[in-house]
């Protein structure tokens, strides 16, 4: 089981530690609730350095990153990211990631379950001019993220870092080290997430904790628990239970990843076709009556027929009603469709509707 | 973790506390702690007839949802109605506001099962 440069601060802060994609992660730290709700209204910060590195660089990079990945690269400017997805040739999902242009190279932040497939199907589909190197053990990352994470990085940096906008990256110094900060998260909040070299994680770790305990941001360390049910408020998907091989960014609601007009990329012909006959499913946000927590695997009824599974869902803390994302048959599919589930035997009511289910976030657009 | 030496605990981590041929049950402060925020609870219906080891309700953590058994044969007499709006008072106070349901034994026999606090204590310790 691998270790992030952080395990000592997860043991140091109390971290319930888990195995997670490899890696022992801190699940909590105090409560999960706590948690998501430290970062709704203050600030959070998380260790997100299980997540891999990998850098594309050379001549040809750019062919090669719109080769691989759905999204159109070539509009990036210097410093900018962009959110895309990485298919198999019949349309299905290799992993949905970060890229980031930064100068003379292109960074893909993957998930950690997917790293080394991500490399090995990145390697395996390698033409031209070009250079991969998995770098995800070089690099550390954190997330800050909640209303207050400006304010915390503006008394860090001693300057104002307002006009970092959403999507967009710089390279800074704290406490005399390089890091890259991005304006970019995955809790629907205004937020950062910092990289930098793996060596001086726990300097930017210390100094971030320190000035956070100090300032009225009162800054929470948080776990992977409450950074689950985080993104579920806001819809977003997770590799692995929302987003699968088995499943298209049509399905998954994820075409705007996809640029259809743009060069020829892996995957383009069986999204083209699917697109010509049209899906059969489809990925919705539903909320449920009552408190049970729908959960995944759990089955889907309209009318006592099955239409579908629950790949994610919670007991939201900030809305104060159960909510979950899954797939449904067509029409189903439809935002005010009364849908029912099954658990524990029992069936509870809910309704199909429009994610975000959280439409307060104070992420900057 | 708390653990109080004057009731009685079982290997599912419940804890029990004898009252006039009655016990109170509910689940122990390793127990809350493992499954930490609780936000729900299934809550059997008062006078029927459980038997020992019998699943009579579910507790709804975030993380995982766990069968509540229960420890003795009996009626159920009486459940903790609070926790239908207050299911985190499990958390905050397992032996004392959490407790769950109370229970007329009809088997005292079976109260010989029953664990004291050192060999509860001994669980936990193998199973940490």
């Amino acid at each position: 089981m691998k270790k992030t440069p952080f395990y000592e601060k997860h043991i140091e802060f109390n971290g319930k530690m888990v195995d997670f994609a490899g890696f022992k992660m801190p699940i909590q730290y105090s409560s999960i609730i706590n948690e998501v709700k430290a970062v709704r209204e203050r600030v959070g910060l998380f260790d997100v350095s299980h997540m891999g590195e990998i850098e594309i660089s050379g001549k040809d990079a750019l062919d090669f990153v719109n080769w691989v990945t759905t999204n159109d690269v070539s509009n990036l400017n210097v410093w900018q990211a962009q959110y895309t997805t990485m298919l198999y040739p019949d349309g299905g999902i290799v992993d949905d990631f970060l890229i980031y242009r930064l100068p003379e190279r292109y960074l893909l932040v993957v998930n950690a379950s997917n790293q080394d497939k991500d490399f090995e199907w990145i390697m395996k589909n390698e033409k031209g001019d070009i250079e991969i190197r998995n770098r995800s053990d070089n690099y550390f990352q954190l997330a800050l993220q909640g209303p207050l994470s400006e304010s915390l990085i503006n008394q860090i940096l001693k300057k104002d870092i307002s006009n970092l906008r959403f999507y967009w990256a710089k390279e800074e110094e704290i406490g005399g080290c390089k890091v890259i900060i991005s304006r970019t998260g995955y809790t629907g909040e205004d937020g950062f997430e910092i990289y930098g070299d793996a060596q001086v994680g726990n300097k930017i770790w210390d100094l971030l904790m320190e000035t956070g305990e100090d300032s009225e941001t009162h800054i929470t360390p948080c776990g992977l628990g409450a950074r689950d049910i985080l993104r579920l408020e806001m819809g977003y998907c997770l590799y692995g239970n929302d987003i699968t091989k088995e499943t298209t960014p049509l399905e998954a609601g994820l075409i705007w990843l996809v640029k259809m007009d743009k060069l020829d990329f892996i995957g383009k012909e069986a999204l083209a076709k699917q697109q010509k006959e049209g899906i059969t499913r489809k990925l919705v946000g539903m909320k449920f009556e009552g408190r049970a927590i729908p959960r995944h695997g759990y089955a889907i009824y309209k009318d006592g027929e099955e239409i579908g599974l629950i790949t994610s869902g919670c007991h939201s803390p900030t809305l104060n009603y159960p909510v979950a994302m899954g797939y449904v048959k067509k029409p189903f599919h439809k935002v005010g469709t009364n849908i029912e589930i099954e658990i524990r035997k029992k069936m509870i009511d809910g309704d199909v509707l429009t994610l975000p289910f959280w439409k307060n976030g104070t992420l900057k657009r | 973790m708390k653990i109080l030496d004057e009731l009685f605990y079982t290997e599912n981590h419940e804890w029990i506390r004898q009252e006039n041929g009655e016990i109170v049950e509910g689940i122990t402060d390793y127990a809350q702690s493992e499954l930490s925020d609780i936000v729900y609870i299934e809550l059997p219906e008062e006078g029927v007839e459980v038997h020992k080891g019998e699943a009579i309700g579910t507790i709804e953590a975030v993380k995982t949802v766990s069968d509540l058994y229960t420890a003795l044969s009996g009626k159920i007499v009486e459940v903790n109605r609070e926790l239908e709006d207050h299911p985190d008072l499990i958390n905050k106070d397992p032996y004392d506001a959490g407790w769950i349901v109370r229970i007329k034994i009809s088997d005292p026999e079976e109260l010989k099962d029953l664990l004291d606090a050192e060999e509860y204590k001994g669980i936990i310790e193998r199973e940490e």
